[in-house]
């Protein structure tokens, strides 16, 4: 399956090299374990006949409805992964009564701002992540992402001025960045280490 | 005090906060300016909301079968509620609906632009 169906509009180059026959496999282990563990949490107790009855709907699901190829090619590392777990919650706690707050305050017009941000690392996986992290992170909402450039574009409440808008965007990079420590592989995250945010710059924002 | 009296007081707090933000996820429904600014009530006090009614129904249920139930409702609110934000956000992104005038900086348009004059048709709105 060519990764470019997804996007019938724009039919450019597809970001993703074609996966090799053990890529692909594995996405197809990857998808099974996943479809056999909401398959036993539904049942809600862990016993063989669920996990067999799992299997054959997951490979029966797999097999009537192949699902896009999208590749997780790095490893899971629990550290970035733990790291990125505390400060996702904290993050969506501060959202929930910043909007709150928003919400009650009188007579104010919350201003808000479009931004395009280009992530370093292209992949569906990644464009994917990082735009559902960002929905619930405070102030960002995602509008539209752009595959073939790996561009998200990001509505971003509670902005008072375009310097605090260029600030969300290395936000925006960071939480990037963590998502990448949590599962990319060695040469996303080499790619990530190699390109920081770059520094707010106030007076291209201004013109 | 016994260990299920503090499990009943910390799922009643989780209970009353959920609500409490569920609450404030509505009042803002009503009272933002826009399409996307109340997307925003949507995807996340409401979500932190449903999370904390989640917990507290999970401590004051405390079996096996209902909690996997929970937690699955937990992951697919995580999942979904972004996407559905997103879908809502663009179907009615270029609308009048969307008040351009508190926007600091809109790059979508500039971006929408490109991809118009790239194509030999007019693309569907």
């Amino acid at each position: 399956m060519k990764p470019d169906q997804m996007t019938p509009a724009e039919p450019t180059s597809p970001p993703n090299p074609p996966l090799s026959r053990t890529a692909v496999r594995r996405n197809r282990i990857v998808a099974v374990t996943f479809l056999v563990v909401v398959w036993v949490l539904l049942w809600g107790t862990l016993s063989w006949a669920n996990v067999i009855s799992g299997l054959v709907v997951a490979t029966i699901l797999l097999t009537v409805f192949p699902l896009p190829p999208v590749t997780f090619a790095g490893r899971i590392h629990p550290l970035g992964t733990a790291r990125f777990l505390v400060r996702f919650l904290r993050d969506l706690v501060v959202a929930s009564v910043q909007i709150a707050w928003l919400a009650l305050r009188p007579r104010h017009v919350p201003r808000s701002a479009i931004i395009a941000v280009r992530l370093r690392v292209n992949t569906d996986l990644n464009l994917t992540l990082t735009a559902e992290a960002l929905s619930l992170v405070p102030g960002s909402l995602i509008l539209e992402a752009d595959r073939n450039s790996g561009t998200l574009f990001i509505h971003v409440i509670n902005v008072d001025s375009l310097s605090e808008v260029e600030k969300f965007r290395g936000e925006v990079l960071e939480l990037e960045a963590r998502i990448v420590a949590a599962i990319g592989s060695p040469e996303e995250q080499r790619l990530v280490r190699e390109n920081p945010p770059p520094p707010v710059d106030l007076e291209g924002a201004a013109a | 005090m016994n260990l299920d009296a503090v499990l009943d007081i910390v799922a009643a707090v989780c209970l009353i906060s959920g609500a409490l933000l569920s609450l404030a996820a509505g009042v803002a429904l009503v009272r933002f300016p826009d399409l996307l600014t109340r997307m925003h009530a949507a995807a996340k006090p409401q979500v932190l909301g449903l999370l904390l009614v989640l917990v507290g129904c999970g401590l004051r249920l405390r079996t096996g079968v209902d909690i996997t139930t929970l937690v699955l409702v937990g992951i697919f609110q995580l999942a979904t509620a972004p996407v559905a934000a997103h879908m809502v956000g663009r179907a009615g992104y270029p609308h009048d609906d969307i008040r351009s005038d508190l926007l600091l900086t809109d790059e979508l348009a500039a971006h929408l632009d490109r991809v118009a004059e790239d194509r030999p048709e007019p693309t569907p709105a």
